[in-house]
C-alpha cells in the first residue's frame, strides 16, 4: 500500500529561450534533492514551489490541496534561502518567531517556540546574537529553524551548503542531515553538489535544460549515470552504445567500436567503468583479456593521492593510476599510449 | 612595517580643499560679521523665539507628512510598473527645479481661496489655507518631499528583495513585509532622507512667503524673520542667521549620533 | 588644467562683483550712463532712456533695476554707477553717509499709498476704516521694508488699527495676494495698482498723504559720466520727465 503524496506537482514555467517542465512528488519525511547544473532550472523549479515564480501551467498538490494559485505567505511552506537572507535587524530568536508571529501566534507564544527551535538546532545560547554575529553554519540552523517555526508541510532547501567555505561544510552537512531526518514534511532540496544530494536525499532527480533527465535513489543515480552530467559528477566513464551478445558498439558508423562487456545485453544500453577500472601501456600489451585502444594523452591531474589521466581518442577515457606508475611510464600530455578495461569491470543496462 | 601606498592624491585634494574652503567661507563670514556683544540680547527677543519655534515645528511636521506620503510614493516609483513612471519620477523631481517662488505662486493658484481646489474648500467650509501656519507646512512639504522620495527610492533600488520574498514564506502579508522587513532594510536611506528633508524645509523662504505670507508667530519662520532683518539691519540678520544655523546642526549632529550611529 | 578650472570657476562664484564690472564705453566708443533706480521705477525710466538715447546719438543708457537697499549696498560696494534713484530717502542716506554721492540728492518724485482690491471689490472696501473689519484679509507690507513703513505711518495718523493676515517682504508680493485675489485689500503705492491694470483696482484715500513716499536722486561720486549723469537728473525734474512719471502713477513733487 502506498500513502498519498505530500507533494504532487507539475511545475511548468516558460521564459523566453527557457522553458522547465518538471513533475514532482514526495512522500511526507521524503527528502528529495534536485541536482543539476547552472541553469538548469532547478531554483526556478523550487521558487515556483514558493509561488515566487509564476507558473504557465500546471499543478501543485500539498497533502492533496491544490495551492497552484495560493499565494505564498498562505502556503504552508517554509524555505531556506541560498544565503540564508535572516532579517539584519532581528535577533536569532525574533527571526525564528517572525513565522509563527505571521501566521497569529501571540508574541509569547512564537518567541517560546522559537526557543524550542533553537534548542533543537542547538543554537539556544545564540538567541540573543544579531545574523551578522553568526558563523555560517549557526546561520544556516537559524535559517533552518526559522523555517521549521511555521510547521510548514513542505519545506524547500536553495543550496543550503554553497554559501559555506569547504572545511566547515562537511561538518554542517551531516548535522543538517540529522536535522532533516527529524522533518516530518515532504522536503525538496536543490543543489549542484553531488555529495550534498547523495548525502542528504532519499531521492535525487537529475534535471537538465528544464527536463527530469534521471530520478532514482542516490546509490541508483550513483551507479547507473545516464547522462553525460551526472556520470562526470559521480566519477564514471560513460558510454551509449548497441549490444548484442557480451559486445557492445560504440560510436557511430565506422568509427564505432567493440567492446567486451560482463553479462549478455541486447539493443541500446549505457556502459559504464570507474577511472581506477582503466589501466594505460607505452605499448599495445599481448595476450590481455582486457578491452584496449589507442589514446593520446590530453591531460594530467592530481586526484587525491592518485593522478588523473585524461585520454583522447577512439573512446574517450579518464584513468587514474599512481604517481609511480605514470613516472614508470614518463607519460606526458600529447604522448600516444593504450588504454585497457577488464571486461568484468564494465557495467552495462539499458539505456 | 607599513606599507606605502604610494603618493598623496593631489587630483582629488586639492578640488576638494577648494570646495570645501567654498562651503565654509561664507560661514566663516558670517561669524566674523557677528555682533557677538548683542547676540544675548537679540536672541531673547520674542519675535526671534516665535520665529524659532514656528520654523522647528513646521519643518519637523513637514518632514512627518513627507515621510507618510513619500515613503509609499518611493516605493511606488521602486517597485511598480506603473505606466507612465519615468514621468512620474520627473514629475517629482519638479519642486527641485522651480524657483520656489514660483511653487509658492503655484500652490496658491491650487489651494488658495480662489484656487482650483482650494475655492470649494473656501465656499463649502469657510477654510482658507493660505496666512496660516498649516500653509507654511504644505510649502514646506512641498519643496523638501521630493528629496525623501529620491533618496528612499535609491535606497528601495539598492536593497535586495529576496528578504522580502523569504518574509512572504514565511507568512508575512505585503502589509508585515513593508513595515517589518523593508523599512528596517532601508532605514539609512529614509533617516537620511528625513534629514534631507527637514534641513530644506528649515531654510525654506520663497514658496512659504508666497503661500503662505508672513506673519510674526503664525507664518513668520526664521529665514522671512533673516529676510526681514536684513531690510533694516544686515546685524541682527547675521545674528538670526546664525542662530538658525546652530540649531539645525545641534538637532542633526543629535541625530547622527542617535540614529545613524546606531544603523 | 582641470584644478585650474575649478579655482576659476570658484574664484568667478567668490567675486560676484568682479563680474559686474561694467567697462563705461561700447565698442563704438560711443558713451553708457549708468543708471541705478529701484525697481518700482522700471516702466517710466525705460520710456526715459529712450529718448535720452535718441536725443545724444552714440549715448546708451543701462539700468540696473533692483531694490532699492540692494543698490545701495552695492554702490557701497563699489559697484560702477553713474546715478542712483532711489525708492525712499533713508536707502539715500546711506549711500551718502557713506560718501558715495557727488552731489545733494534731489526729490523728483512722490508715490503714495492706495487700497488695492481684487476687479470688482468682493469686500466692499471703500476706505482706510474697511480695512480693520476683522472680515477683510488684509495684506500689508512687513514694518521693515518702505511700503510696510508708510502704512504704519498711514495707520498711526488716521488712528486706525489693522491686523493683517500676511505682512508682505515687498509690494510687489502684496499686490500678488490681490491679484490672486487671496486676500481683499492690501496697501500698495498708486504705482503699483497702475501697473497692474486690470487685474487690480484702485482706491486712493486722503490719509495717504501723511505718508508721502519720495523718491530722491543723486549722481554717484566717482561717476565715469558726471555730465551724463547730470543732464540725467535734468531730464527728470523737467516738465517731460513729469509727464512719463505721472502717466506711471507718481505725483509730482
Amino acid at each position: 500500500m502506498t500513502t498519498a503524496p505530500a507533494l504532487d506537482a507539475h511545475l511548468v514555467v516558460e521564459r523566453p529561450g527557457f522553458r522547465l517542465d518538471l513533475r514532482l512528488t514526495a512522500a511526507p519525511g521524503e527528502i528529495v534533492a534536485l541536482l543539476g547544473p547552472n541553469g538548469a532550472g532547478k531554483s526556478t523549479a523550487l521558487r515556483a514551489l514558493a509561488g515566487l515564480e509564476p507558473m504557465s501551467k500546471g499543478h501543485i498538490l500539498l497533502d492533496g490541496r491544490d495551492v497552484t494559485a495560493t499565494p505564498t505567505e498562505l502556503r504552508p511552506i517554509g524555505m531556506v534561502f541560498q544565503d540564508y537572507l535572516l532579517f539584519a535587524h532581528l535577533n536569532a530568536l525574533d527571526n525564528v518567531a517572525f513565522g509563527p508571529r505571521c501566521r497569529g501566534a501571540s508574541a509569547a507564544e512564537a518567541r517560546a517556540r522559537a526557543a524550542e527551535l533553537l534548542a533543537r538546532v542547538g543554537l539556544a545560547d545564540r538567541a540573543q546574537a544579531k545574523p551578522r554575529t553568526l558563523s555560517g553554519g549557526q546561520a544556516q540552523r537559524v535559517a533552518l529553524a526559522r523555517a521549521l517555526a511555521v510547521r510548514p508541510r513542505l519545506l524547500l532547501l536553495d543550496e543550503p551548503l554553497a554559501a559555506l567555505d569547504a572545511h566547515t561544510r562537511a561538518a554542517v552537512r551531516s548535522r543538517l542531515r540529522r536535522h532533516l531526518a527529524e522533518v516530518d514534511a515532504a522536503t525538496v532540496l536543490v543543489t549542484h553538489d553531488p555529495l550534498d544530494a547523495m548525502v542528504l536525499a532519499d531521492r535525487v532527480t537529475v534535471i537538465e535544460q528544464g527536463r527530469v533527465v534521471q530520478d532514482g535513489s542516490p546509490a541508483e543515480v550513483a551507479q547507473h549515470p545516464r547522462t553525460e552530467y551526472v556520470a562526470r559528477l559521480v566519477g564514471l566513464n560513460l558510454y551509449r552504445g548497441r549490444a548484442h551478445g557480451t559486445e557492445v558498439a560504440i560510436g557511430e558508423g565506422t568509427a564505432a567500436r567493440n567492446m567486451s562487456v560482463a553479462g549478455r545485453h541486447e539493443g541500446e544500453v549505457f556502459v559504464v567503468f570507474p577511472p581506477r577500472a582503466v589501466a594505460l601501456y607505452r605499448e599495445r600489451p599481448d595476450g590481455t583479456p582486457r578491452n584496449v585502444w589507442r589514446a593520446t594523452i590530453d591531460g594530467i591531474e592530481r586526484f587525491g593521492d592518485q593522478v588523473r589521466v585524461h585520454l583522447d581518442g577512439e573512446i574517450p577515457v579518464s584513468a587514474d593510476i599512481t604517481p609511480a606508475a605514470l613516472a614508470d611510464l614518463r607519460l606526458t600530455v600529447g604522448s600516444p599510449a593504450w588504454a585497457g578495461v577488464k571486461a568484468t569491470e564494465v557495467e552495462c543496462y539499458p539505456a | 612595517m607599513r606599507v606605502k601606498s604610494g603618493r598623496f592624491p593631489w587630483l582629488l585634494a586639492v578640488p576638494a580643499l577648494v570646495g570645501l574652503l567654498f562651503l565654509v567661507l561664507p560661514f566663516a563670514g558670517l561669524l566674523i560679521r557677528t555682533p557677538w556683544s548683542t547676540i544675548g540680547t537679540r536672541l531673547l527677543l520674542p519675535e526671534v523665539r516665535d520665529a524659532l519655534l514656528l520654523s522647528l515645528a513646521t519643518a519637523t511636521a513637514a518632514t512627518a507628512l513627507a515621510l507618510c506620503f513619500g515613503v509609499p510614493l518611493a516605493w511606488l516609483l521602486a517597485r511598480t510598473d506603473i505606466p507612465g513612471r519615468r514621468l512620474v519620477r520627473a514629475l517629482v523631481t519638479v519642486p527641485l527645479v522651480i524657483p520656489p517662488v514660483v511653487g509658492g505662486v503655484a500652490l496658491l493658484l491650487v489651494l488658495g481661496r480662489g484656487g482650483v481646489v482650494g475655492r470649494y474648500l473656501y465656499d463649502w467650509f469657510g477654510f482658507s489655507l493660505p496666512f496660516t501656519p498649516a500653509a507654511v507646512v504644505v510649502a514646506q512639504v512641498f519643496v523638501a518631499m521630493p528629496f525623501l522620495v529620491i533618496s528612499v527610492e535609491g535606497a528601495l533600488r539598492g536593497a535586495d528583495r529576496r528578504y522580502e520574498e523569504a518574509a512572504a514564506t514565511l507568512g508575512a502579508t505585503r502589509a508585515v513585509i513593508f513595515l517589518r522587513v523593508t523599512m528596517p532594510m532601508v532605514a539609512p536611506g529614509v533617516v537620511a532622507g528625513a534629514v534631507l528633508a527637514w534641513a530644506r524645509a528649515l531654510g525654506e523662504f520663497g514658496a512659504t512667503i508666497t503661500f503662505a505670507g508672513n506673519f510674526p508667530g503664525r507664518t513668520q519662520t526664521m529665514p522671512l524673520a533673516v529676510y526681514l532683518a536684513m531690510q533694516e539691519s544686515p546685524e541682527s540678520a547675521v545674528v538670526l542667521s546664525l542662530v538658525l544655523l546652530l540649531v539645525s546642526l545641534a538637532v542633526l549632529v543629535g541625530l547622527r549620533d542617535r540614529w545613524v550611529g546606531a544603523l | 588644467m582641470g584644478s585650474r578650472a575649478v579655482v576659476c570657476a570658484a574664484g568667478a562664484l567668490l567675486l560676484p562683483l568682479a563680474a559686474c564690472a561694467a567697462v563705461s564705453e561700447d565698442s563704438a566708443g560711443g558713451k553708457v550712463l549708468t543708471v541705478f533706480a529701484a525697481a518700482s521705477l522700471t516702466e517710466p525710466f525705460q520710456t526715459l532712456g529712450a529718448r535720452f538715447e535718441g536725443d545724444r546719438p552714440g549715448t546708451r543708457v543701462e539700468f540696473n533695476f533692483a531694490g532699492s537697499s540692494a543698490l545701495a549696498h552695492q554702490i557701497n560696494e563699489g559697484a560702477p554707477a553713474d546715478v542712483f534713484a532711489s525708492a525712499d530717502r533713508r536707502t539715500m542716506d546711506a549711500v551718502a553717509d557713506e560718501g558715495h554721492l557727488a552731489d545733494e540728492p534731489s526729490v523728483f518724485a512722490r508715490n503714495r499709498l492706495e487700497i488695492a482690491v481684487p476687479p470688482g471689490n468682493p469686500a466692499d472696501v471703500t476706505g482706510l476704516a474697511d480695512l480693520a473689519d476683522a472680515d477683510t484679509a488684509v495684506a500689508l507690507c512687513a514694518r521693515e521694508v518702505p511700503c510696510g513703513a508708510a502704512a504704519e505711518a498711514v495707520m498711526a495718523a488716521a488712528d486706525v488699527a489693522v491686523t493683517p493676515v500676511t505682512e508682505e517682504e515687498d509690494v510687489r508680493a502684496a499686490l500678488t495676494k490681490v491679484r490672486l485675489n487671496e486676500v481683499d485689500a492690501a496697501l500698495v503705492y498708486r504705482t503699483d495698482v497702475r501697473s497692474a491694470g486690470e487685474d487690480v483696482e484702485g482706491i486712493a484715500f486722503d490719509e495717504a498723504a501723511a505718508a508721502p513716499n519720495d523718491y530722491p536722486i543723486a549722481v554717484v561720486a566717482g561717476a565715469s559720466e558726471p555730465g551724463l549723469a547730470a543732464e540725467w537728473v535734468e531730464l527728470l525734474v523737467s516738465q517731460e520727465g513729469a509727464e512719463v512719471l505721472g502717466d506711471a502713477g507718481f505725483t509730482e513733487v
